[in-house]
């Protein structure tokens, strides 16, 4: 009797976290879909869950009813055996038969969504319609090229109502692409041309993440996608056609200027590409690309928002923020003019593609409600 | 006069050997040098359940650096060796050597067998787990452990991506521990299949040996697959091959698959032996025999050969295509069939039974519950379209936690608890076992229920840290608060053995009422396992032999046992060689780490000569005689009574 | 309880009385070991399939490989299985010396085989084929190169058997371990026999 009713306690306590957890919803979570995509498959996961009921309440129940039922009386019923059978063939035929019916009722759905929200689209199958955008892995960054020479990193903007399709590649080790609000992920490996799709039916922010282990910062190679409705993204790509004027009208500003030139001075231009930039040779390839950088709502691929603070916390120290990352602390600790000079940088940087028209009407949009 | 056996005039002390050969069973020499299947079992499961313990207090580490988000307690670099060792240890020196050890200790005395057929090579491999165990600890001291996970997916072991020792670490001490486990498992095939006792045909096999002879072929198969692959690693970073350098054109997915077709057997490895542990406690403490034998015995053959040809689900995210996945998925519902069987049929022993729930019974059934759900995200999981969402998220950490931890484990502490009045001769307080129990358990469902939230909501796994606002703080501090209580589970789990061999109470031949033939000689066993030949009429040999009215079929069970021939029990001799070759291992790995040819080609030297004395020396032995009706218990005493 | 020295000419018959099988342990042993090894060498071939062809840069097969030269030593190979037969056959006649002869005859024509594959392993590295060259040559070399050992293995545990056979007399009751040896030495022939076909012929079809 003791042990039963620790056992109903064992239970009740198994249970809580069932009960308590109604709500898993969240800018990263695969139960809070905003697109077809991910709809599908948490569709079909919500089947097998439901599936899973009946099997547990069947296991569970034969297991609580026969330790109740079937427990040794003490010492003077272990006397007789019980009885003593060994198998029962209609029985084993029926248990075998109930399974094999589950599986074929999570199978057909499976299938049916695995040639729905899988398939492979050869280059020869783009339409017009589609938005194809190169994502390409670092450690532990993601880069994202709209042709045309529009490249960008950490931030994916795409417009609502449209297949997105993302080529994946990767340039050092294995890494994945992953929103999980719009489409499960895929893997980006060396040598290999994957490709993920998927559309975001309303505008908002969804978080995505690096989710094969790459060492280093992976916990931190985190992106954001930015869907808008279509002219916001039109906008948006706009204002990069046109970041090299946007770049040479900010510099009335003598702490933006100053920036500027530190940018060159200090060696980040040597790593960072900026459109429009004066200087030569600007950037190196696998670094991020700097361009219209006050259009970003985040600074350190995406673990804080772009605020001037943050992102001149970025740059003055980036190793004590995203640890083991690949870029360089560029002043020594006690540098008299760090400060000054970290501002000026930050000033510079956050005014890049801020002062366009078509920049500001992209960037007020991608603030949207989420 | 062939290779194999010892010189005609041969005493115990082989002369032609370079090392006496040693005949003594007590302190440090009897130990290393013992080919005793029961003593060898008791290191394999000593030397694991050490490892388990290193193994979690590096998950307690993991824990406490997640209780809040942006911890600092590890840095990213000690997380990742942390979680590599954590797995690789569990996995490859914890909970598969525990099944091993179990299978070296009872499936000899399971089939009436004197010993595994090569006991020398038990002890060889035996010692090469531990070397290799050994050789992936030190690397802690030694420049850093391996931190590439346990699956250590090319390229990131290569050398311009991984410079540092621990990938070496790694590569080379599985490679060498999966020689020891490799031929132990070749030992134990050739023991069950040629060494049953009179009588035992195929189906009266108990289901442990059973299993652990599925488990067998599956090392046998699978292993070849991983020791290939780390060998190609090897040779990349110690002599520049290519085999998995992406500049030069190379697959970085052939590492994978060669993995997964090794790692899918793997749990399997892991599982099997589970289930047949389940086997035996849950009829044993029903009272019953157990539900459709065959139907058990044919279901861990199907699940075995299924084993090999579900690997992809691993590889469900890397772009295969629709067809790959639609047809890996249906191999990998299809292995819920026969597991869902196993499940039923257990169900079906309990059904009618008069239950015991004596601590090994509480974990059984602590098991049923635990597998069954983790099964259950199993069939999740293979439904691609939604692993696309939990792929390498913390709903897969749930799930293999679920079927390891939960699943294999919780078994293999059922085991210990059924087996140690065996093996020691004293019962373990049945108090202490169940409040064990009650911390366990519940404080395992507090760490990892909690991780299918986690993973549904988005969170990868293998990352140090997460940022602030997403949602995760909350269940991980649910997660990390059950570590405690579960390791207070664990520190009483192991008390509770320390006090029985301090205090235990005698246990008696057959303290649970058992079924098996090890049930039928003392406890613990003498060195010769049995004192007569056991014969074996029925399924339950030990059973049908307390119970007669209870065979199976219309047969009357004949003599339970028959004397030894003439010549007596034959006792192979004691070795050292099996120690030296195994040991002579650990400075070759270390030649092979540092690129020392000098070490390596000697240690090669050592191994090849170790061999030709071993093979030299032969099996040796000697003969004893015991009277049936005067065993005096214990042989230990006994020893110079020639 | 008494305890003698094991006399190990009848044990080893009453050993083999109480086994289920009523086969010898290392036979089945063998059996074992092969099947894995079967494991090990499909790994190896599988991998060379996968690479074939995805070189980066040369010399691919074509530029190398010479078939003629390869039959005569495949053909030698095949030759040394057929004496592996004849010297089981003698020993079970209890034909000593015929035995040491053919088993001598395996080892050595072993030894032309491991002769030949040295040469053209330093042929092929002059014509620029090395270990890190290319695909082709690192998983050629690590395919054909553990062939190699296991053929080398099989020479010296040949010889061994040979020297032994001259100190402790071998008699046809010893049989199994020749057999033994043989089976080993049957599978290592088949294998090349495989990897002489995938990586060779099938390139010139
Ligand atoms: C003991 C070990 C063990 C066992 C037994 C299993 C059992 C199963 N596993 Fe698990 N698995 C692991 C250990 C194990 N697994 C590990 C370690 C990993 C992660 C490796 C890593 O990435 O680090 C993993 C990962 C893993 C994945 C990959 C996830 C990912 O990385 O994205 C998948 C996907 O298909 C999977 C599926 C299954 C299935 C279908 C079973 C089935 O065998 C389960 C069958 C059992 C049941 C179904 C329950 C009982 C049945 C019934 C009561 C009948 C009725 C039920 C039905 C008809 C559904 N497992
Ligand atoms: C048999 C296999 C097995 C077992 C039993 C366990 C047991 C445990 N594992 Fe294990 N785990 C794996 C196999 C296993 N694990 C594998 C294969 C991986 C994947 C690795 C990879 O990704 O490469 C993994 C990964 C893994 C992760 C994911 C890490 C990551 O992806 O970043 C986590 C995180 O919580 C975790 C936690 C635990 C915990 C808390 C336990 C507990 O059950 C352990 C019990 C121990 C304790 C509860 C702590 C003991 C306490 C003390 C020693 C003293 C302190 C006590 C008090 C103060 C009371 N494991
Ligand atoms: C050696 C090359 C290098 C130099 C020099 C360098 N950086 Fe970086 N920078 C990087 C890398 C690599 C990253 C990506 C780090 C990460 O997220 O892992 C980065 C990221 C950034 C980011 C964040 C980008 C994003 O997507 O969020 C900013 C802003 C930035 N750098 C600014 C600067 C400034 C300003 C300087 C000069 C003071 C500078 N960098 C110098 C390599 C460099
Ligand atoms: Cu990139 Cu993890
Ligand atoms: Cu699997």
């Amino acid at each position: 009797m003791h042990v039963r009713r620790r056992l109903r306690r064992g239970l009740a306590l198994a249970a809580l976290p069932l009960l308590a957890a109604c709500n898993f919803g969240g800018p990263q979570s695969a139960l809070d879909p905003q697109g077809p995509i991910a709809q599908a498959q948490k569709d079909l996961f919500m089947w097998t869950y439901y599936l899973s009921w009946p099997v547990m309440i069947a296991v569970f129940g034969v297991i609580v009813y026969s330790i109740i039922r079937f427990r040794s009386k003490g010492a003077e019923d272990d006397k007789t055996l019980p009885h003593q059978t060994h198998g029962h063939t209609t029985l084993e035929i029926a248990w075998t038969l109930i399974p094999v019916v589950l599986i074929i009722l999570v199978a057909v759905p499976t299938v049916r969504t695995i040639f729905a929200t899988e398939y492979t689209i050869a280059p020869a199958q783009y339409t017009d319609e589609d938005v194809v955008i190169r994502a390409t892995g670092y450690q532990w960054w993601f880069e994202f090229d709209y042709g045309d020479g529009i490249v960008t990193s950490s931030e994916m903007h795409i417009p609502i109502g449209r297949r997105v399709i993302v080529e994946l590649d990767s340039a050092d080790v294995l890494h994945a692409f992953w929103v999980p609000n719009l489409a499960g992920k895929r893997d980006m490996i060396p040598n290999q041309a994957n490709t993920v799709f998927f559309q975001a039916d309303r505008p908002g922010v969804y978080f995505g993440q690096c989710a094969e282990f790459c060492l280093g910062a992976h916990a931190y190679m985190r992106f954001r996608v930015i869907a808008s409705e279509e002219e916001d993204y039109q906008a948006w790509l706009a204002s990069f056609r046109d970041a090299g004027t946007a770049e040479r009208a900010v510099q009335a500003d003598p702490q933006i200027e100053r920036g500027r030139q530190l940018m060159a001075q200090k060696g980040c231009i040597g790593c960072h590409t900026i459109d429009g930039y004066a200087a030569t040779p600007v950037g190196a390839p696998g670094f991020p690309n700097l361009t219209n950088f006050g259009l970003r709502l985040t600074v350190g691929s995406s673990i804080l928002d772009a605020t001037p603070e943050n992102v001149a916390a970025w740059i003055r120290n980036p190793e004590a923020l995203k640890p083991g990352n690949y870029m360089p602390v560029l002043w020594r600790a006690d540098d008299p003019n760090a400060d000054e000079e970290v501002a000026a940088i930050t000033a510079y940087l956050l005014s890049l593609g801020r002062d366009t028209d078509a920049a500001t009407a992209a960037l007020g949009a991608s603030h949207g409600d989420r | 006069m062939a290779i194999g056996n010892v010189g005609s005039a041969g005493p115990t002390t082989g002369q032609d050997a370079l090392l006496t050969r040693p005949n003594t069973d007590r302190g440090l020499v009897g130990w290393l040098t013992t080919v005793d299947h029961k003593r060898l079992g008791i290191l394999y499961i000593l030397t694991s359940l050490t490892f388990m313990g290193f193994a979690s207090v590096e998950a307690f580490l993991i824990r406490l650096q997640l209780a809040a988000p942006g911890n600092t307690l590890l840095s990213p670099d000690v997380y990742n060796q942390m979680f590599t060792m954590h797995g690789v240890t569990m996995v490859f020196l914890a909970i598969m050597p525990l099944g091993i050890g179990f299978a070296n200790y009872f499936v000899p005395l399971q089939i009436g067998a004197r010993d595994l057929a090569f006991p020398r090579l038990n002890a060889f491999g035996y010692w090469v787990y531990l070397v290799g165990g050994l050789f992936l600890y030190t690397s802690f001291f030694l420049g850093g452990a391996p931190d590439v996970g346990w699956f250590a997916y090319a390229p990131l072991t290569s050398l311009s991506n991984n410079p540092g020792l621990g990938t070496d670490f790694y590569m080379i001490g599985l490679f060498v521990g999966g020689i020891g486990t490799l031929v132990t498992a070749m030992n134990l095939i050739v023991t069950v299949v040629n060494m049953r006792a009179p009588g035992m045909t195929m189906m009266r096999v108990p289901v442990f040996t059973w299993l652990i002879l599925v488990t067998s072929f599956l090392i046998i198969f699978a292993f070849p697959p991983l020791t290939v692959a780390l060998f190609q690693v090897i040779m990349d970073r110690s002599f520049g091959t290519l085999f998995y350098v992406p500049e030069a054109g190379a697959m970085p997915i052939l590492w994978q698959h060669l993995f997964w077709i090794f790692g899918h057997p793997e749990v399997y490895i892991i599982i099997l032996p589970a289930f047949g542990v389940i086997s035996e406690i849950i009829p044993t403490f029903s009272r019953k025999p157990l539900f459709g034998y065959p139907v058990i015995i044919l279901s861990g053959i199907f699940i075995g050969f299924m084993g090999f040809a579900v690997w992809t689900h691993h590889m469900f995210t890397t772009g295969l295509g629709p067809v790959v996945n639609t047809a890996f998925a249906l191999t990998s519902f299809v292995i819920g069939i026969p597991t869902g069987v196993k499940v039923f049929n257990w169900l079906g022993t309990m059904w009618g039974g008069k239950i015991l729930f004596a601590t090994p019974m509480l974990y059984a059934v602590a098991f049923l519950v635990t597998f069954t759900l983790g099964g259950i995200t199993g069939i999740m999981l293979a439904v691609p379209p939604f692993d696309a969402q939990a792929h390498d998220t913390y709903f897969v950490v749930a799930h293999f936690h679920f079927v390891m931890g939960g699943g294999a484990l919780l078994a293999f502490f059922s085991a210990l608890y059924y087996w140690f009045p065996k093996m020691t001769g004293k019962m373990v307080s049945e108090r202490l076992g169940k409040l064990g129990f009650w911390l366990m358990v519940p404080g395992f469902y507090v760490i990892f229920f909690p991780q299918h939230f986690l993973g549904l909501m988005g969170m990868p796994r293998r990352t140090q840290t997460y940022v602030e606002g997403i949602g995760f703080e909350f269940w991980n501090q649910v997660s990390t608060a059950g570590t405690f209580i579960m390791g207070a589970g664990l520190i009483v789990f192991f008390f509770s053995f320390i006090h029985a061999f301090a205090r235990g109470k005698p246990a008696g031949n057959d303290p649970w009422d058992g079924r098996t033939l090890e049930w039928s000689t003392t406890s613990p066993p003498p060195h010769y396992d049995f004192v007569r030949q056991p014969v074996v009429n029925d399924r339950d040999a030990h059973w049908v032999q307390k119970y007669p009215d209870s065979v199976h079929g219309e047969r009357v069970p004949e003599a339970a046992s028959i004397p030894y021939d003439a010549h007596g029990i034959h006792m192979p001799g004691q070795s050292w060689y099996p120690f030296m070759t195994a040991i002579a291992m650990l400075p070759m790995s270390y030649g092979l780490l540092y690129n020392n040819w000098w070490v390596l080609g000697l240690s090669l030297f050592v191994i090849v000569v170790a061999s030709y004395l071993w093979a030299l020396e032969g099996v040796g032995g000697k003969h004893i005689h015991v009277d049936p009706d005067h065993p005096h218990g214990h042989d230990r005493h006994e020893e110079d009574a020639a | 309880m008494r305890e003698t020295i094991a006399p190990t000419e009848t044990h080893g018959a009453a050993v083999l009385s109480a086994r289920s099988t009523k086969l010898p342990d290392i036979k089945l042993m063998m059996w074992v070991f092969l099947a894995s090894d079967c494991m090990f060498f499909g790994t190896l071939i599988g991998t060379y399939l996968v690479y074939n062809g995805r070189s980066l840069v040369g010399p691919g097969p074509l530029d190398v490989l010479d078939i003629p030269l390869t039959t005569v030593s495949t053909f030698v190979l095949l030759m040394s299985s057929f004496l592996m037969v004849l010297a089981l056959h003698s020993l079970r006649q209890n034909d000593i010396s015929k035995f040491r002869l053919w088993t001598f005859g395996v080892a050595f024509f072993g030894a032309i085989f491991l002769g030949f594959q040295i040469y053209e392993f330093r042929h092929f590295i002059d014509l620029g084929l090395t270990l890190q060259g290319n695909l082709f040559g690192t998983t050629f070399y690590v395919l054909t190169g553990t062939h190699g050992v296991h053929v080398a293995i099989g020479v010296l545990w040949l010889l061994s058997i040979l020297v032994h056979s001259y100190f402790h007399p071998w008699t046809s009751k010893d049989d199994v371990y020749l057999e033994v040896a043989g089976l080993y030495w049957h599978f290592v022939d088949i294998v090349w026999i495989v990897i002489f076909t995938v990586v060779y012929l099938v390139e010139f079809v």
